[in-house]
């Protein structure tokens, strides 16, 4: 029995990787070798991205394999904002003139605020269906978000759009890699907390119940469909802001933070670390990132020991790995 | 005579060539306990959907407290007061007892749409779904997933969650199935005290809590309701007799 | 615009519809019959390109090749099923969703192994290689026209095997319960097996036939698959009928509107804007039919009560 009171192991073990977390650039720092700080901020921006799917994956049990396009779709607005900012040609000239942005405030409140209009409708039509009609039609919308990109020469279609200078944050140097990890990192404890508060809330309690048996929920007069939505809507903001910050780091966005192989890996990140956990998506995304970079180092096919090992997770150590070394969820 | 609660008129559903309710009209009036028998497939499940609010009729009424109901879903009908359990336990399993209960606390005080509070610390919910709880003698259970509840435990919290909610109506579906002698003695005993509350349609396959607690009883046979009246009317009835035991009665 | 032009491109979506129809047909009855939702489908479009490429390029013969390409695939299929999928019938969805994405990376990353990043050219064989006449003057590709063949044959074929033999008899009482068959002493575990291994021989029959028209490469399975999801939610999932006219639907929409649209554009906006608009509409039209169709079918077409 558990009421909240006190360490319990999850805690504890999410807590130690959000530490590991925060020491390994420091380190890296300390040594005077920027590659890992940005490995680092590589993990925080991808388990961001990861936080925002869980909300609705992990609690709402909606499997969305469509969640590239509010990543993308974040990593535009950056893209769209910081060009229109350094060309100085306004994106829209009425009712006044808006330049863009290179402020990274600014660009996060757009990417939310697109990313969440983007997933209304979205979410509207794929919620209406269950099961692996929602996976399909999810993919399907995200495909087609894609193909526009593609073939929109504007934003540089296939070929992706470049930000020729990162993005500012009032007070710091964001052109210094330890400077960005830590937007990036704070912004993942932000995520973090909200996701926290949001799973103990009582909308976090009938999302949660919505995903256990919808049946009862509507029986003690709670609609799924509302809840639904609006867990979607916040995941996609969520998810969003992960993209504009992926932009940010890489100076460059382009139609494959759209694609299924990005709706497929931030699926791998929240079931690695464990679906619905706290910080399944912190351990996730280390996890990935890790495998990706040592693997990566070793042979250039690494994405087939990728696959054998998300075979082997599947089948046999489901939980991920906060599963594995926390043990099962007690909701209380 | 006082307004019926609840009131079915000529309701009729049917799914291809079955008439799985075949001009259905059923009154549910303040403080009684109406029983709904019928043998199996008599469409008494088909019936409950129904009213609940999960099934839509091809034509026929449905009237609950003066409305008409038949344009809400089962959410909306919930939250109007009809409170359901199943026939089959239908629960929020990885829950504690007690966190099925306080969902339904919480859609009686309209609020999940709220973000920040968290519920365990919430004593708003938290007291009401104890009290729920110790009327149907789970509080000793409260923390315990519903998944490891047994059979018996799982019914009373279907029932727990029921009153919780407050509602104006009970629409219990075989809530005796599965318990033993003495589990269905103690709940007979408690539904008689229930229907102080909240009037009580009572579909029940136990023949004994049924005469025990019904007012009314209505027979539900292929569809119609062949019979309708107290315990003696139905119980001396030519064709109850003759649904249930065949023509050699 | 000429007739001719029109009528190309008609046939051309008739048989870009064929080409998906092969590969929806498998996918539903895999979900249909297993409950099974399977993204390497893909993957085993690719095995069928990459045999027939490779037996056409050794041996000089095409038709030995599509032999391979069907043995092959089917092959494939009938290991994964027996390694993977028969493990994954009683899990959840997202279980299913990331086995078989982990098989994607598998097949993906161990055919580049095996073949190397560049694309394998596959020809057309000569016996299909020449053009047919058509009202209006045109000159249709007979290539194209013998795989519109194929699928009106794989559609009868398909027909025939479910409505009149006991194969078809045991699939549709799959589909409709499945714990009832194992019951009854169906052989389940074989019937699975052979049901997946026929929708990957479908599959890899559709990637050889289009192996020839553009060229064989790692990753050409996935955007497929998923046009022959698009297929199966408008058609509904679980029915061939379904599969058939979603397919010819998504192919001509799609086919029609990357010719109509720019022109439909251009015609308001200018040859340059126009051209842009048109072509980036068109490559979202058919997302937008599907998001129509279901507002107000949310199971499809020809749901087959899945």
């Amino acid at each position: 029995m558990r009421d909240g009171v006190g360490m319990t192991r999850e805690t504890a073990i999410g807590l130690f990787l959000v530490a590991v977390l925060l020491a390994f650039p420091l380190v890296a720092s300390a040594m005077g070798e920027p590659f890992y700080i940005t490995l680092a901020t590589r993990m925080a921006v991808l388990a961001l991205a990861a936080v925002g799917l869980n909300v609705a994956l992990g609690l709402g049990g909606l499997v969305s394999f469509g969640h590239a396009a509010f990543f993308g779709i974040g990593g535009y607005v950056a893209g769209i904002l910081a060009s229109h900012a350094f060309n100085q040609e306004p994106i829209f000239s009425t009712p006044f003139a808006f330049m863009g942005s290179d402020r990274m405030p600014v660009v996060w409140l757009f990417a939310m605020l697109v990313s969440a209009l983007v997933a209304l409708p979205i979410g509207a039509i794929s919620l209406r269906t269950s099961g692996v009609y929602f996976i399909m039609i999810t993919l399907a919308f995200a495909q087609m978000i894609y193909y526009f990109a593609m073939s929109w020469p504007a934003y540089g279609g296939e070929d992706g759009l470049s930000i020729l200078s990162r993005n500012t944050f009032p007070g710091l140097n964001t052109a210094n890699p330890l400077s960005l990890f830590a937007v990036c990192y704070g912004l993942l404890l932000v995520a973090l907390l909200v996701f926290a508060v949001l799973r103990d809330s009582r909308f976090g309690a009938a999302l949660l119940a919505s995903r256990q048996n919808a049946t009862r929920l509507a029986a003690v007069g709670i609609a799924p469909f509302p809840v639904r939505l609006a867990a979607f809507v916040i995941s996609a903001a969520i998810t969003g802001l992960a993209g504009a910050l992926y932009a940010d780091l890489n100076r460059f966005v382009s139609p494959s933070m759209l694609s299924w192989q990005m709706s497929g890996e931030l699926i791998v990140l929240v079931i690695l670390g464990g679906t619905g956990r706290l910080f399944g998506p912190v351990a996730g995304a280390m996890l990935f990132v890790m495998i990706e970079f040592v693997l990566g180092g070793i042979t250039e096919r690494w994405q087939f020991f990728l696959g054998l090992i998300l075979l082997g997770v599947v089948l046999f150590a489901r939980g991920g790995l906060v599963g594995v070394l926390a043990g099962k969820v007690r909701h209380g | 005579m006082a307004e019926p609660v609840l009131s079915i008129r000529d309701l009729r559903k049917t799914f291809g060539a079955l008439k799985a309710t075949d001009g259905v009209s059923l009154d549910l009036r303040p403080g009684e306990i109406h029983a709904l028998i019928g043998p199996n497939g008599a469409g008494k499940s088909t019936l409950i959907h129904q009213i609940a609010g999960s099934l839509r009729p091809d034509s026929g009424s449905i009237r609950f407290l003066g409305q008409d109901v038949g344009e809400l879903g089962v959410a909306a009908r919930a939250r109007m007061g009809l409170g359901r359990s199943f026939q089959i336990s239908s629960l929020a399993l990885e829950f504690s007892a007690l966190r099925n209960v306080m969902l339904a606390v919480q859609s009686r005080q309209a609020s999940s749409f709220r973000f920040l509070k968290g519920v365990m610390r919430d004593r708003s919910l938290i007291e009401p779904a104890m009290a729920a709880l110790e009327r149907t003698g789970l509080a000793p259970r409260a923390h315990v997933p519903a998944a490891e509840l047994s059979h018996g435990e799982r019914r009373q919290l279907e029932i727990a969650i029921a009153l919780a909610l407050g509602p104006k109506t009970f629409l219990l579906d075989e809530p005796m199935a599965g318990m033993g002698p003495e589990g269905s003695r103690a709940l007979t005993a408690f539904l008689d005290g229930l229907r102080q509350e909240a009037p009580i349609l009572l579909v029940e396959h136990d023949m004994d809590a049924v005469f025990a607690l019904a007012d009314r009883i209505s027979v539900l046979v292929y569809g119609r309701i062949i019979a309708s009246g107290t315990v003696d009317e139905i119980r001396s009835h030519p064709d109850v007799r003759r649904a249930y035991l065949g023509e050699t009665a | 615009m000429s007739t001719a032009l029109l009528i190309e491109q008609l046939l051309n979506g008739l048989q870009f519809g064929v080409m998906l129809f092969l590969m929806a047909a498998g996918l539903t009855l895999i979900f249909g019959v297993m409950g099974l939702i399977n993204l390497a489908h893909g993957s085993l479009y690719m095995v069928g390109a990459f045999a027939c490429a490779a037996v056409a390029a050794a041996t000089g013969s095409f038709w030995l090749g599509l032999a391979a390409s069907l043995a092959a695939a089917a092959a494939a299929g009938a290991l994964v099923e027996i390694v993977v999928s028969r493990r994954l019938y009683d899990r959840d969805h997202l279980d299913q969703v990331l086995a078989t994405f982990a098989l994607i990376l598998i097949f993906s990353e161990g055919t580049r192994w095996l073949f190397g990043s560049f694309p394998l050219y596959l020809d057309i064989p000569s016996a299909l290689s020449g053009a047919v006449e058509l009202p209006g003057g045109a000159r249709y590709p007979l290539y194209r026209l013998a795989i519109i063949g194929v699928g009106i044959v794989v559609a009868a074929g398909l027909y025939m095997l479910i409505s009149k033999t006991r194969l078809g008899m045991r699939i549709r009482a799959g589909e409709s319960d499945r714990e009832m068959i194992g019951a009854l002493g169906v052989d389940i575990r074989t019937l699975y097996t052979v049901v997946f291994a026929l929708g990957a021989a479908l599959a890899g029959l559709a990637g050889a036939l289009v192996g020839a028209l553009q060229s064989v490469q790692v990753g050409m399975g996935e955007p497929v698959l998923i046009l022959a999801f698009v297929v199966i939610v408008i058609g509904g999932i679980g029915s061939i009928k379904g599969a058939l006219i979603g397919a010819i639907l998504v192919g001509l929409v799609d086919t029609l509107g990357r010719f109509l649209l720019p022109k439909l554009f251009v015609a308001f906006m200018g040859p340059s804007q126009g051209t842009t608009m048109g072509a980036a509409i068109a490559s979202m039209l058919i997302y937008v039919v599907m998001a129509f169709i279901l507002a107000f079918r949310p199971r499809g077409l020809f749901s087959a009560n899945a």
